[in-house]
């Protein structure tokens, strides 16, 4: 490699035009993603051969229709084209993508990306679908109008790839650029004036092309992106304005006026014939009819949610089966070292286990989220369902993330990133969690079936069941508009969505996304899980008492108790004086008011890394080996003789009606997954909101536990 | 006077029906006269190509009647009603009304 950096060319278009296929299409496999400094966008490069082994570093940037930056992910487009991140410069070059179904709006960015002055390349792309419509694009005038080459293409298909080769190794060494308009006199005094005053205040130059996004755009993204507060900024850009609507032009509009007119002219004969419709009306009509369209989406949702969680069942029991089989073969080698053994089948392997079960429903979920977005439902369905959830600051894009986040809140929260509007993805992944994933299910069939069933039958059985699923959603719903209400301070951005045309997406973007997906995951969220799950066996299983775990055995002996069972008793008197029995009790009287005795407290306390070892706790803790699952009888047994040993409630059973509904509702709103706070922590840029969301889940939780119980008995 | 009363005399004095876009009915069409470019939804629709002039149709309201589809400068893009309501169209009849949409 040499040492100098490849030059680094810019991928800029508006959404839905092809632009990441066309990325994908030219670089190949050769991709790289990260982060842009400060903010959740992922930054997607990779490296192009241009021919003859000439090389250069793509940079696929959001999607965005206007550099007045409204998002975050539109601010990182302006800042990577400004070289405005610490220790970067403007691109070599701009790779603009258009669609050509709509040149005139696409070419509105091209011509505001004229203002930047950097050597520029067209691609118009989506040609095949154009030429099927009757539309033909004369790419030569349009390369004569704008000054700049221009390939037609069909990213799709791959056609016309390698002209955009040799016109970027054109562009690069010509440094061809982009014909700007003509502004009035009274722009070019605003400009400087605007230079100067931002430049004064920040301490940092600012070049023209910054100063006209501070002159026109009236979104205060990007000043306050540059640190250009309110008070400075607002007299010196009145002025600046005021001058420019003295010479009969409003600044906000002037971009598009401005624009438009001379495109208007341009684009004049560029393109030709007449266009025929696409099938995308006549599909719309259907799916989005009053009454066929929301029975279709119920349809697809049912769908994709049923697969989920369907499709993934045998790939995760054959993930869990497999850290069994390690874990069955590990053991014998260490028979030698019992606390090598216990760290490395109960820590290692478990700790391995406890997130690699997550990766089927992941990488299912990313593949049928990524197939709907790419065909264009998507935006469909957010249209359909905007109504019901605008009014509590989330937007029609959240339904298929709470949806995903009933079978894992895992996927869940990733898929908030289809979200555009930054405070609703925010306030979408915060509510997300509350949703009853599958985890908490082996709990409320526990309780269920061992109490609420032989007690007031199956009616009641599954009317518990149900209502503990709607749990999380009506607490989710107060306390997401309150966040985005009260609390977040982040402003809404404008719910502007584009209904793109119905396409078929391509397998191979998709594919692409869902192994991005999986990869990001395993690198993030599973180092936190598997720390924590170490961090729980550690707690569980020191200090180590052999003498008193011998007594216990002897003793369930001496008491006519088979083998396997004394072992049992054993496990249980270790597990009672380790660090995590001695939390237990001590945390014990904070739990005592929902009704939960110190297993139980034991029990929350290590299902904080992962809610379903809640089970397998109680089995310890009940002296049945951690075998025990949800549907084993003597567990089951074990809990309904379980009486209180101690204090006022002494020789009285410890789950009753109150104290059982008391769990559920506990364990239904409790953040007790650290899979689910890591994933947050990434997608929100930082520990802050999966701090919050924490703390107000864990509290939420507790307090809902003991109203239930406090309620319940004392009607009882 | 009834609103829709004073609709009407407003009607007759400018001979022309500049109304809200949020008001239009699906498949009803007009030319945008006037937007708020200092809102950025407005900046953003200006930059899709909504300038005075254009014409604009609303395709259909969402099922549950708010957002609203509209049809402009050969996209289809979806808005709320609330921030269609500043949007102002004239529907007079020099714009051409396409059918509505076949149910």
């Amino acid at each position: 490699m040499s040492a100098d950096p490849l030059p680094r060319i810019a991928v800029i278009g508006n959404p839905n035009t092809g632009k990441s296929t066309l990325f994908n299409a030219l670089t190949g496999l050769r991709q790289r993603v990260g982060n842009y400094p400060g903010v959740t966008v992922a930054r997607k490069s990779g490296t192009c051969d241009l021919g003859g082994g000439r090389l250069v570093e793509l940079i696929d940037l959001p999607g965005l229709y206007s550099l007045a930056a409204i998002s975050p992910d539109e601010q990182v487009v302006i800042d990577v084209l400004l070289g405005r991140h610490a220790g970067s410069s403007p691109p070599d070059a701009v790779l603009v993508v258009c669609d050509a179904n709509n040149l005139l709006r696409n070419c509105f960015l091209a011509s505001q990306v004229a203002e930047l002055g950097l050597p520029a390349v067209i691609v118009v792309n989506q040609a095949d679908v154009a030429r099927e419509r009757g539309l033909e694009v004369d790419t030569d005038l349009l390369a004569e109008r704008l000054g700049a080459p221009v390939a037609l293409v069909s990213a799709w298909r791959g056609e016309g790839l390698a002209e955009v080769r040799r016109l970027l190794a054109g562009a690069l060494g010509a440094g061809s650029r982009l014909r700007r308009v003509e502004w009035p006199a009274a722009v070019a005094t605003a400009l400087a004036e605007v230079a100067i005053a931002a430049g004064k205040d920040t301490g940092r130059p600012v070049p023209p092309a910054l100063a006209q996004r501070l002159l026109f755009d009236v979104s205060p993204t990007l000043a306050e992106s540059l640190g250009w507060g309110e008070a400075a900024r607002a007299p010196a850009l009145r002025a600046a304005r005021d001058g420019v609507r003295r010479s009969g032009m409003n600044p906000p509009a002037a971009e598009a006026l401005v624009h438009y007119g001379r495109l208007r002219t341009e684009l004049d004969g560029v393109v030709r014939g007449s266009s025929r419709p696409t099938r995308t009306a006549a599909v719309d009509r259907l799916l989005l009819h009053r009454v066929a369209g929301p029975v279709a989406f119920a349809a697809v949702m049912l769908g994709l949610f049923w697969s989920v969680f369907a499709l993934a069942k045998g790939p995760m029991e054959a993930i869990l089966g497999g850290v069994d089989w390690a874990k069955a073969a590990v053991a014998p080698r260490l028979e030698a070292t019992p606390m090598l053994q216990s760290l490395v089948t109960d820590g290692i392997l478990g700790g391995v286990g406890a997130f690699l079960v997550f990766l089927p429903q992941i990488a299912l979920l990313f593949l049928l989220v990524g197939l709907l977005e790419d065909s264009g439902y998507m935006a469909r369905a957010a249209f359909i369902m905007d109504r019901l959830f605008g009014w509590c600051g989330l937007n029609g894009k959240s339904f298929v993330p709470l949806l995903s986040g009933y079978a894992c809140a895992i996927p869940g929260i990733l898929s908030t990133r289809t979200i555009e509007d930054p405070r609703a993805r925010l306030a979408t992944a915060f509510a997300v969690p509350f949703m009853s994933c599958s985890a908490r299910f082996p709990v409320y069939a526990l309780m269920c079936s061992a109490f609420i069933g032989p007690w007031h039958g199956p009616l009641w059985e599954s009317v518990a069941m149900v209502g503990m699923h709607l749990v999380g959603l009506l607490v989710a719903v107060p306390v997401t508009f309150l966040l985005t209400r009260v609390i977040l301070r982040v402003r809404p951005a404008p719910f502007v969505l584009e209904l793109p045309r119905y396409q078929l997406p391509k397998p191979r973007d998709v594919l692409w996304r869902v192994g991005q997906s999986v990869w990001e995951f395993i690198q993030k969220a599973g180092t936190v899980i598997f720390a924590l799950t170490i961090v729980v066996w550690a707690l569980t299983y020191f200090p180590r008492d052999p003498e008193l775990a011998e007594r216990s055995r002897s003793a369930a002996l001496a008491a006519g108790a088979s083998e396997d069972k004394a072992a049992a008793v054993a496990q249980a008197s270790q597990v009672e004086s380790s660090w995590m029995g001695r939390m237990g009790k001590a945390i014990q009287p904070a739990f005592d008011p929902a009704g939960f005795d110190w297993k139980l407290t034991v029990g929350v306390l290590a299902s904080f890394p992962a809610r379903e070892v809640i089970v397998s706790t109680l089995g310890i803790t009940y002296a049945l080996g951690e075998e025990a699952g949800a549907d084993s009888e003597q567990l089951r047994e074990a809990m309904r003789s379980a009486t209180w040993t101690e204090g006022p409630r002494a020789g009285t059973p410890i789950f009753t009606l109150p104290a059982i509904l008391a769990l559920m509702v506990f364990f239904a709103l409790c953040s007790q997954c650290g899979s689910t706070v890591a994933t947050l922590a990434q997608e929100t840029g930082g520990w802050r909101w999966a701090a919050i969301s924490f703390v107000t889940m864990t509290a939420l939780a507790w307090l809902a536990a003991v109203a239930v119980y406090q309620v319940g008995t004392a009607l009882a | 006077m009834t609103p829709l009363g004073s609709h009407l005399i407003l009607r007759q004095i400018l001979n022309s029906a500049v109304v809200p876009l949020s008001q239009l009915l699906p498949g009803q069409a007009g030319k945008l006269v006037s937007l708020n470019p200092e809102r950025p939804v407005d900046q953003r629709l200006m930059a899709l190509g909504l300038i005075p002039g254009m014409p604009i149709t609303v395709v259909r309201r969402a099922p549950l009647g708010d957002p609203i589809e509209l049809r402009f400068n050969e996209t289809e893009i979806c808005l709320r009603k609330e921030e269609a309501a500043g949007i102002l169209v004239d529907v007079a009849a020099d714009c051409p009304v396409p059918r509505p949409p076949r149910p």
